[in-house]
């Protein structure tokens, strides 16, 4: 289910302007990996990249190789599309489909992939995904209810049912906690504690307390200035960043001196 | 204290006066459109009523108004029906090219022609109708009768100048294309980019991007656009009553020389000549024009709020 990671030398540019810089990093499958740094620092940009999404903004590009299990996801005969459903991604604001009810937007990503699905076999999957989003319990009797009813940290969740739904192996979080409240903050670090034992998570966070909470891993990203490229200054066990970096900036940053 | 309280309040007052000026503007114009349309709608009914009351017997030689009004009033529905089917795939093709398809140099320039197109004369696209579009599809209606004449919509005799209602209907057609896709452009370009991103995150292709978060999204603004462009065909007069012939007849047939044709050009070609009751009755069927559109317009909107829920709109 869950893969492996690696990343060598990766530039992003959004037309002329650097963006990241020389980023090499390798994710373990079934592991919590948090990106953090100070804003503009091309954390979100990377993380984008693992899915090929930052194609989505026009002129934004990539030199570099980005393996997962071994085959390069840049590789001229690959379809971004078919990267897309392996490596789900749940973003910084709630977005589930409006015009969906809830089980439609849980089953929205595997509806794109297998129209004929009987009945039954959708029923199933809508409760499975649910579960494993630990949002079953409080929308079981309103399925065919709009998602947009739903409170932001439970649209987080039925975001993230939505994202597991299609079983990738792969699941990017692009600040997922940021536009909630603690409460569902809490709901959903434990639900990724829970994630971890079949995907491999990549998390952006700006909470330095969520990255030590929820993470096995953490990459450090910075910027000498604006208008300079982000860059990966120290990537290590979760537990070495926190208490005893090997990085001045790193520490300057961790320990609150700046960002 | 009291003369720091006074002033105070003097120093509110030109803001309290502002929002008074404006909220009386604004009242004003909302109950002119109010008393526009209750004045039209007054007018309609106080000339119609007798050709409503005159013995039916004195109506059109004898037919009686509801004989007389049916016709048209089907050849009104036909012809606006028709221009839609042909115009709406073609706006929302063209909407969406200029909006999630088309780079963007290439996307303004269409949307300036879209909406030049919409601000040309009707009579200019009732003389091309006549002039340059009858004459050119004649030869393929008669290949239609001739080889597709068993379809009742395609039964000859075929017209030998091409004038039937098929031809208004793409006139129309053409007519009511900018205000379509004027409209659902604007409404797809607000399509929110979180929720397009959800769908290609889903690994959806641009096409099923478009079929999971814009079009969901976009439906009630093109129920409303389609309505626009619906209101003016269904009230168009000068193209139908260039192109087309008249006779009061219903028939589905599209390319016969025998036409049914719609209130709006009726009236415009018989008020010159209409007299006494004539008058009225030609009055009338505006009236009957009125409450098409209105019921049509009311038809929308049930359909818009049946699913107000899921519009996106929370």
């Amino acid at each position: 289910m869950s893969k492996r990671i690696e990343v060598k030398d990766l530039n992003v540019y959004y037309g002329k302007f650097k963006a990241v810089e020389d980023v090499s990093l390798t994710i373990e499958p079934r592991t919590v990996t948090a990106f953090i740094g100070p804003s503009g620092c091309g954390k979100s940009t990377f993380l984008r990249t693992l899915n090929r999404m930052h194609e989505v903004i026009p002129g934004a590009r990539v030199e570099g190789e980005v393996m997962i299990d071994g085959k390069n996801l840049y590789d001229a005969d690959v379809d971004p599309v078919l990267v897309r459903r392996q490596v789900g991604m749940v973003f910084q604001r709630p977005n589930p489909f409006p015009t969906m009810s809830i089980a439609d937007n849980v089953l929205a990503g595997v509806k794109l992939n297998n129209n004929k699905m009987s009945k039954s076999d959708a029923e199933h999957l809508v409760e499975k995904s649910l579960k494993g989003a630990n949002l079953w319990k409080e929308v079981k009797d309103r399925l065919n209810l709009p998602g947009s009813g739903l409170s932001g940290g439970q649209q987080q969740r039925l975001c993230i049912a939505r994202a597991i739904a299609v079983s990738p192996e792969v699941i990017l979080m692009d600040e997922p906690c940021s536009a909630l409240d603690p409460i569902s903050t809490l709901a959903i670090e434990d639900l990724i504690d829970e994630l971890k034992a079949k995907y491999t998570i990549v998390i952006v966070t700006h909470n330095m307390q969520q990255a030590s909470r929820v993470s096995d891993k953490t990459a450090f990203f910075n910027i000498a200035g604006t208008g300079e490229p982000g860059k990966l200054i120290e990537f290590d066990d979760t537990t070495t960043i926190f208490e005893n970096p090997h990085v001045q900036a790193t520490e300057d940053y961790i320990s609150g001196r700046f960002g | 204290m009291a003369i720091e309280v006074q002033e105070s309040t003097q120093a509110k007052a030109p803001g309290r006066m502002g929002d008074k000026v404006f909220s009386t503007s604004s009242l004003v114009a909302g109950s002119l459109i109010l008393a526009v349309l209750a004045a039209v709608a007054i007018f309609l009914v106080a000339q119609s009523l007798p050709a409503f009351l005159a013995d039916p017997a004195d109506v059109n030689d004898g037919q009686g108004f509801w004989t007389y009004v049916i016709p048209l009033v089907f050849g009104t529905i036909w012809a606006a029906a028709l221009a839609l089917v042909i115009a709406l795939p073609f706006a929302i093709g063209i909407a969406l090219f200029i909006s999630h398809f088309a780079p963007r140099k290439l996307a303004q320039g269409l949307g300036y022609v879209i909406d030049l197109l919409a601000a040309v004369p009707s009579v200019v696209f009732g003389l091309w109708g006549i002039t340059v579009l009858a004459p050119a599809v004649q030869p393929f209606y008669s290949w239609l009768v001739d080889n597709l004449g068993w379809i009742p919509l395609f039964a000859g005799p075929v017209s030998g100048t091409g004038r039937s209602i098929l031809t208004v209907a793409v006139v129309l057609a053409v007519m009511i294309l900018p205000i379509i896709t004027a409209l659902s452009r604007e409404i797809f370009l607000q399509t929110p980019r979180l929720h397009e991103e959800a769908a290609l995150a889903l690994g959806a292709t641009r096409w099923e991007m478009i079929k999971v978060a814009v079009l969901p999204f976009g439906r009630p603004g093109i129920i409303s656009a389609t309505m626009l462009g619906l209101g003016r065909a269904l009230g168009e007069t000068m193209a139908v009553a260039m192109v087309l012939s008249p006779s009061v007849i219903i028939s589905f047939a599209l390319i016969q020389s025998q036409n049914p044709t719609t209130i709006a050009a009726n009236i415009a070609l018989n008020f010159p000549e209409a007299h006494d009751l004539g008058v009225n009755v030609l009055i009338a069927t505006g009236l009957i024009l009125f409450l098409i559109t209105l019921l049509v317009n009311s038809l929308a909107r049930m359909v818009i709020n049946r699913r107000k829920a899921f519009s996106g709109a929370n």
